[in-house]
């Protein structure tokens, strides 16, 4: 897992960079993040590698899908006072509307917060929130 | 259409996914309603630094891309099918060091629909993950006719 310290700083400063670094999957697809107050918002930056669709052209859906994977987990973590990511467990999403070739965004929400399981629902949008591209939902493994 | 075409008119369309053609993912093995991609192993998708397994997302890539063209196996006429829904069940990690094959299959082919699962695994071992998705057919028009025909290899 990464460095707790690594997560505790991210925890306390919202300085995000320190931990998506050391997730290389994390640089792979370009994910990055911003806090707002307590709000956090999961951005993923105009990449050509990421498409899928050439035609379109639009985002490869398994970029999206794991953008929103990786969003929910980061999320799970600033919402917890856990020093670990958690582990997914399964994952279900709907493909709303092509993910056209430019910058897309992620907001995640803590539906149920278990003992062990969470559930997180995550909304991923381009141009407008009125307008998303995909909204999933995920559970995840806490004690893991 | 013989399993040979199959897997050639496969990766022909993966190479044109910039994102399957970075992950490396190839075509293995092709059938009437089956297929075998194979993501190799690469330090670059790690999610867990401390064990070196590939992200999860990484392997959604493998079962989406596997999923999205297995119809290809089935339909005579190359038509693209948007992904509706996909739902993934993550059994274990993956192994650092290893590659992660997927085997996806079109159980039900509609005119409408198709319905397909898909199975995560290393060579030989347990399931990674398993995945059940939905796609939609917006018939063969959809699709450019030069782009079909760079799938078919007609173009060639």
């Amino acid at each position: 897992m990464i460095n707790p310290e690594t997560l505790r700083y991210t925890q306390q400063t919202g300085d995000f960079g320190p931990m998506l670094e050391s997730i290389p999957y994390a640089g792979w697809i370009g994910l990055q993040c911003d806090r707002f107050g307590d709000d956090l918002i999961f951005r993923l930056p105009k990449k050509d590698s990421n498409l899928g669709n050439p035609i379109l052209p639009a985002i490869h859906g398994g970029v999206i899908g794991g953008f929103m994977e990786l969003s929910a987990a980061i999320y799970l973590v600033m919402a917890q006072d856990t020093l670990r990511l958690p582990r997914i467990v399964d994952f279900s999403l709907d493909y709303l509307r092509a993910g056209l070739n430019r910058e897309t965004y992620a907001e995640c929400r803590l539906t149920r917060q278990g003992n062990r399981v969470s559930n997180v629902m995550v909304l991923a949008w381009q141009k407008s929130r009125e307008e998303p591209i995909a909204t999933a939902r995920a559970h995840f493994l806490l004690d893991g | 259409m013989n399993n040979e075409t199959r897997i050639r008119r496969i990766n022909r369309f993966i190479e044109t996914l910039n994102q399957a053609r970075g992950l490396g993912l190839i075509a293995r093995e092709a059938g009437e309603d089956y297929l075998v991609m194979e993501l190799p192993y690469n330090e670059q998708l790690i999610g867990n630094p401390e064990t070196g397994a590939m992200h999860s997302g990484a392997i959604t890539t493998l079962m989406d891309t596997a999923s999205g063209s297995v119809m290809m196996c089935a339909l005579e006429d190359l038509e693209l099918c948007p992904t509706l829904d996909l739902r993934v069940d993550y059994m274990r990690p993956a192994e650092a060091g290893k590659a992660v094959l997927a085997r996806a299959e079109t159980y039900r082919v509609t005119r409408n629909i198709i319905f397909t699962r898909c199975e995560a695994y290393h060579e030989g071992g347990k399931t990674i993950a398993n995945c059940v998705g939905t796609f939609m057919r917006v018939g063969k028009e959809a699709t450019p006719k030069s782009y079909r025909k760079l799938i078919t290899g007609e173009a060639e």
